[in-house]
């Protein structure tokens, strides 16, 4: 015990001692608190239609004042053209380009067949379909109301009023959604990706032959590579948190004691993905490029940016045992939901078997010898 | 030259016999087209959500059945109470409960309007909206299915929709113009800045300038190999877009692997310029992944739209690579664009890299004197 006590006092003073490794604890939480959170917003925006009006009469009108009214749509207009109309979605500056045919307002005065077209820019398939059914609600309602001012009975023309509300986060604040998930980001960086690099670095530089000749047993020397990080990791998280608070005010809902518990046994795990990456490297360029490569598919598979569950079977499946998958969804329940521990319990006894096994069997695979 | 042939013959040596190298130069293109194009989706399908149904009629009935047989959701939950809401959105699974309040189908069929509440989980604010909208648009169409009676004298507005550039709705085309810029910055600037910065930081490269090889030779020789495998990079990424995802090119190829090319030596030379500035190759590392691969990643509007961002980001941008190369590869990729859409953002790619090369240059000189000495 008192020689794992002489060799963490050695790592923290080498930390300490790093000017990178020392500056980059206290700077990657703030820049990636700075940067990430405002930057990463997915937020669906007003949808750019641009409308040419060649019938120019009060139907027309009144149906451009709704499209203008309603809050999905920034509303222009532009020449009766369709090849300016192919011009404006090649360029970009509109997402959607309405004609409105000369007889639109006959055909609503009964002699013909209302009709509009549209053109809509399609490269994001998503909001090419959201803006599209925004397009039809509106068209919809105005359609109904000039059919129950020519005398029909609105019972025979149904429409149903809907009211949306958004729980945990009523104005739909990107920020409170990525900030959860940041703070999963920061300890996996800390976690896998420096905790790592220093793993490595000693077998770089081969002192570690040197740690070799003394009577250091494996687990001292693992436990005394692992430990600074584990607590670093920690401070970090609410270093990482108390500037999401600050600068966000981002919500708490649930229990600190319970997100520090999830956030350590996540924590063990990525040691143990640490532990294992660096003895399949002997530089630090090979180690960062092994990470890398896993730290990018579990982040992107564990719907950071986009739902999990709308992913196909087998990357659900894949997601059993990602343990960054498991920390995004507890961090997201336990801040903005004040979810309990009886709610993700499930998780987190997933994310406890998953640490204790990546930590076996990185532990009896770790050679001491380079 | 032959001694130059030779210098790069062993570079490629050195990266080829390494199979982590191989994992991030071949690997990380073909798993990230996969990702992307399967897993990570912004589209919803399958979601989670509750009922609660006060009425319990044939429309309540007829409606939920519409909701799950859509694709779009799976109903999890029947609630029976108000009280039982927060409840089933604490565990996580289900992002939305539908409410039919009491005698919504009666109220609907003699009164001609009745009420529907949606609760959207927040904390998801994408899915959220999606859902919520998704709802809306199945109960609009539903009620407009309901129309009875009217005779053929009303006037019903028919819209019809084009949908330009990607008529199949595919969400593919958005990402593999997003992943070739990543690409192409990690292997450019990251892979070739730590290399020339190891040999700086192990001497090693003292070694080779001592040898009869010219400085600028040492250099080219060092990202020959990026090059070459860049492009072949960009070759097997629209291989597997064409192959995988049936994504065509609409426009010219040769416009485009141009442009790839003009985009690999300005990553090239911000990849010399950092190893130029640096001492190790740690310091090589940080600055080429957060000051490359992030901003690429995040200020691009690859993932994230910029017009979602505060203003001084879509400044920030303007002055990064990616976000310039992005829109050039999209032009081109989906829309067809031609050279006289693109000619401007080409100019500034164009402008940038002679910028890089002269500085990384002028950097590489003052350090090789000193070292000279």
């Amino acid at each position: 015990m008192r020689k794992l006590m002489f060799l963490l006092k050695k790592e923290l003073r080498q930390i300490r001692r790093d000017p990178l490794l020392s500056r980059a604890i206290i700077m990657v939480p703030i820049i990636q608190m700075l940067i990430l959170i405002p930057a990463v917003n997915l937020e669906v925006k007003k949808i750019d239609l641009a409308i040419a009006d060649s019938d120019h009469s009060p139907a027309s009108r009144e149906l451009l004042a709704r499209l203008t009214g309603s809050s999905f749509f920034n509303v222009s207009s532009t020449a009766d053209n369709y090849d300016d109309a192919e011009q404006i979605l090649l360029k970009g500056s509109a997402d959607m380009v309405l004609f409105i045919p000369e007889d639109f307002s006959e055909g609503l005065s009964g002699a013909g067949i209302p009709r509009l077209q549209v053109l809509s820019d399609a490269v994001n398939a998503t909001s090419a379909q959201l803006g599209w059914a925004y397009f039809n609600a509106v068209v919809r309602d105005y359609n109904r109301e000039i059919i129950i001012n020519k005398g029909i009975a609105p019972a025979s023309i149904p429409g149903i009023n809907i009211s949306t509300r958004y729980w945990y986060n009523e104005t739909l604040n990107y920020k409170f959604y990525m900030l959860p998930g940041v703070l999963v980001i920061l300890i996996t960086a800390i976690g896998l990706l420096m905790a790592g690099l220093n793993l490595v670095k000693e077998k770089e530089m081969g002192t570690i032959e040197q740690i070799n000749v003394t009577p250091v047993k494996k687990w001292q020397l693992i436990a005394s590579k692992v430990i600074p990080f584990f607590i670093i990791g920690l401070l970090d998280l609410a270093l990482g948190l108390i500037i999401g608070w600050i600068l966000f005010g981002i919500p708490f809902e649930g229990s600190l004691l319970l997100f520090f518990a999830c956030a350590a046994i996540f924590l063990i795990a990525v040691l143990g993905l640490a532990l294992f990456f660096s003895s399949m490297a002997s530089t630090q360029q090979q180690f960062l490029f092994i990470a890398f490569f896993f730290v990018m598919i579990f982040v992107l598979m564990s719907g950071i940016f986009t739902p999990a569950e709308s992913m196909p079977r087998w990357a659900q499946d894949f997601n059993y045992v990602n343990p960054v998958a498991y920390l995004m969804r507890i961090n997201r329940m336990v801040m903005l939901k004040g979810s309990g521990f009886h709610d993700i319990a499930r998780d987190m006894g997933a994310l406890a078997v998953l640490a204790f096994s990546f930590i076996s069997f990185a532990i009896w695979t770790y050679r001491k010898r380079a | 030259m032959k001694r130059f042939m030779a210098f790069v013959k062993k570079e490629f040596l050195h990266i080829f016999r390494d199979y982590r190298t191989l994992i991030i130069l071949f690997g990380l293109p073909a798993v990230q087209i996969l990702v992307f194009g399967y897993a990570v989706r912004t589209d919803i399908s399958n979601a989670g959500i509750a009922v609660l149904d006060l009425s319990h009629d044939e429309i309540t009935t007829d409606i939920t059945n519409k909701l799950e047989s859509s694709g779009f959701f799976r109903i999890v939950y029947s609630l029976h109470s108000n009280n039982e809401i927060d409840a089933a959105f604490k565990e996580g699974i289900i992002k939305e409960v539908v409410i039919f309040p009491e005698d919504f189908g009666s109220d609907l069929t003699r009164e001609g309007s009745a009420s529907v509440s949606i609760i959207a989980d927040g904390s998801e604010p994408n899915s959220a909206n999606l859902v919520s909208s998704y709802t809306t648009a199945i109960l609009s169409e539903y009620s407009a299915g309901l129309t009875k009676n009217i005779s053929a004298t009303m006037p019903v507005i028919r819209s019809e929709v084009r949908m330009y550039f990607n008529p199949n709705l595919k969400s593919q085309f958005m990402f593999v113009p997003g992943v070739i810029t990543l690409i192409l910055i990690l292997v450019c600037a990251l892979m070739t800045s730590v290399t020339i910065a190891r040999e700086k930081e192990f001497g090693t490269m003292e070694v080779l300038l001592v040898s009869p090889l010219r400085p600028w030779q040492i250099i080219l020789g060092k990202v020959a190999p990026y090059f070459f495998l860049s492009v072949i990079n960009v070759i097997t990424i629209l291989l597997m877009a064409w192959f995988v995802f049936e994504l065509p090119i609409q426009g010219s190829l040769a416009l485009l692997m141009a442009e790839c090319m003009l985009y690999i030596l300005l990553s090239l030379s911000i990849g010399i310029l950092i190893s130029a500035s640096v001492s190790n190759m740690q310091a090589a590392m940080f600055i080429s992944m957060l000051g490359m691969m992030l901003p690429s990643l995040l200020l691009s509007g690859f993932i994230f739209p910029i017009e979602n961002m505060p203003k001084i980001y879509d400044y920030v941008s303007a002055v990064l690579p990616p976000r310039w190369f992005i829109n050039i590869i999209r032009g081109i990729m989906v829309k067809g664009a031609g050279f006289e859409i693109i000619w401007k953002e080409t100019l500034i790619l164009f402008a940038m890299t002679i910028f890089f090369l002269v500085l990384g240059s002028k950097k590489f000189k003052v350090r090789l004197s000193q070292e000279e000495k």
